[in-house]
């Protein structure tokens, strides 16, 4: 017997639909100059945060953003049944130290930079499951935090490729519950990772693009519907040159998206920054999300969105020994209620 | 018409991605990398001359002026670095900015800055190399095969 509530191959939906009852977003300066600026709600000043090392200021705003976000529910860290989030850095400490912090009950993940969408997804299963009715969703990246980690020293002298993307200092979170009011989480297409043989670590695009256009593909088969259903189908963080790949492949696929096909990665800045192609990191897909989006939905210029978040999972030990690497991509269905 | 498809088998779709990628993403701007880093790295130079110059102005010898002078430029580039400005002249020179000695003194005082938040020994001790490092042991392994070939042939008697 097929399960109950899944649809197609890879496709769940939600027999009770969980309601995103609050959100909160943090970022750095660079983002808050953006041109989603204002949709975000405290903007960092100095992105060591007035900490010590960049990893601190990092947990620093995913802590502050996860209390935010249970404030703004009227919750205490108590009445939260689960945690769900992760991050960049190795073992996930930010996601790992918050939740000691907190105290809730904590289960970490990693999915690069597609964690929030991997968030929101398991969350909504929790709890249309009957397992929770409240959970914490976030995540946080740091551009100097994954600097380091995945390249060079900050203050290195490098020349970036035009195609490299530029890593979003933030962080969002998210209260997901059984009931409430606000925008509801409908349907979630989990992700296949995908390797088209691309082995370089700048061209995060590149990478990308094949596995979101699997999901985009398999997401629209599994539920029957066209590209035209959605307002906007938004990706994380593929960047201009990564989107227009992944149009390339849906088109190919038979599926037309152009006017509709956004990314977080490209909407965060303003090309006046220089960010050549665009945000990523875990916070890309996270802030744009739980800001701009969640706030659209709200206000009802948009009415439902599809939300694909991509992550290349790769370590830097990994691409030193040649490996290629392998991409993935959640996608959430978000609708306005 | 570049096309990639799922009936493809893996091996195609790769090679036939690969082609669309390289006809979707930027050409790296080469003129204007190179004009840069010419005029860029010919200042720092023009700079590290002027100031063997005038060291020697003061009667040192030449090999002591231009140890004078890369001190100069090694210090110059660290204070930059620390600033926070080094790497912004970079992203615009590229090896203009790389190839200069003032470029080799950015790739110790950055990941001296970088790594401090993990303690003097395991932090910048360990990690003060990561960027230096392979530039110094192959240009020490060049040195040697060099020597070893001058050694043998006598070269310039």
């Amino acid at each position: 017997m097929p399960a109950p509530k899944k649809n197609g191959l890879q496709t769940v939906w939600f027999q009770s639909p969980p309601v995103i009852i609050s959100t909160a977003t943090i970022v750095g300066g660079k983002e808050g100059q953006g041109p989603l600026g204002q949709t975000f709600d405290k903007v960092l000043e100095d992105n060591y945060y007035g900490e010590k090392s960049w990893e601190k200021a990092e947990q620093r705003m995913l802590e502050e953003a996860m209390q935010m976000a249970i404030e703004r529910a009227g919750l205490q860290p108590q009445n939260v049944d689960f945690m769900l989030g992760g991050d960049l850095l190795n073992q996930i400490i930010s996601a790992s130290f918050t939740a000691r912090n907190l105290g809730i009950p904590y289960l970490g993940l990693y999915g690069a930079c597609a964690t929030m969408y991997e968030g929101l997804a398991l969350g909504a299963m929790l709890i249309d499951g009957g397992f929770a009715d409240k959970v914490l969703v976030g995540v946080s990246s740091h551009f100097a935090t994954a600097e380091r980690q995945f390249r060079y020293p900050t203050e290195q002298g490098v020349q970036r490729p035009l195609y490299a993307s530029w890593t979003v200092t933030g962080a969002a979170a998210a209260i997901l519950a059984r009931e409430g009011n606000g925008p509801v989480v409908t349907h979630a297409t989990i992700g296949r990772a995908i390797d088209f043989g691309q082995g370089d670590p700048q061209n995060m695009g590149a990478v990308m693009a094949p596995a979101a256009a699997d999901t985009i593909a398999r997401h629209l088969a599994d539920t029957q519907r066209s590209p035209d259903y959605y307002d906007l189908i938004v990706t994380g963080d593929l960047g201009t040159y990564g989107r227009e790949l992944a149009e390339t492949l849906l088109r190919q696929k038979g599926y037309e998206v152009g006017g509709r096909l956004y990314d977080c990665g490209v909407m965060i800045y303003s090309p006046e920054q220089d960010p050549h192609a665009g945000g990523s990191g875990c916070a890309c897909s996270g802030v744009v999300t739980c800001g701009y989006l969640i706030k659209q939905l709200k206000a009802g210029c948009i009415k439902r969105f599809l939300g694909v978040a991509t992550g290349a999972l790769f370590s830097q030990c990994s691409f030193q020994q040649g490996e290629t690497i392998p991409a993935i991509a959640h996608a959430v269905v978000v609708e306005g209620r | 018409m570049v096309e990639v498809k799922d009936s493809q088998p893996m091996e195609i779709r790769k090679r036939e991605y690969q082609k669309l990628v390289q006809q979707v993403i930027p050409r790296p701007t080469v003129g204007r990398n190179v004009f840069w880093a010419f005029v860029v790295g010919g200042l720092i130079s023009l700079l590290g001359q002027g100031l063997m110059n005038f060291f020697a102005g003061f009667g040192l010898p030449l090999t002591e002026a231009g140890a004078a002078a890369s001190a100069v430029l090694v210090f110059l580039s660290a204070f930059l670095t620390g600033l926070g400005v080094y790497d912004e002249i970079a992203k615009f020179a590229g090896a203009g900015a790389i190839v200069p000695i003032t470029g080799f003194a950015n790739s110790m005082v950055a990941p001296a800055m970088e790594y401090r938040a993990e303690g003097l020994v395991l932090g910048v001790g360990a990690r003060l190399f990561t960027v230096a490092g392979p530039v110094l042991v192959f240009g020490i392994v060049t040195a040697w095969a060099i020597g070893i070939l001058y050694y043998l042939f006598r070269l310039g008697g």
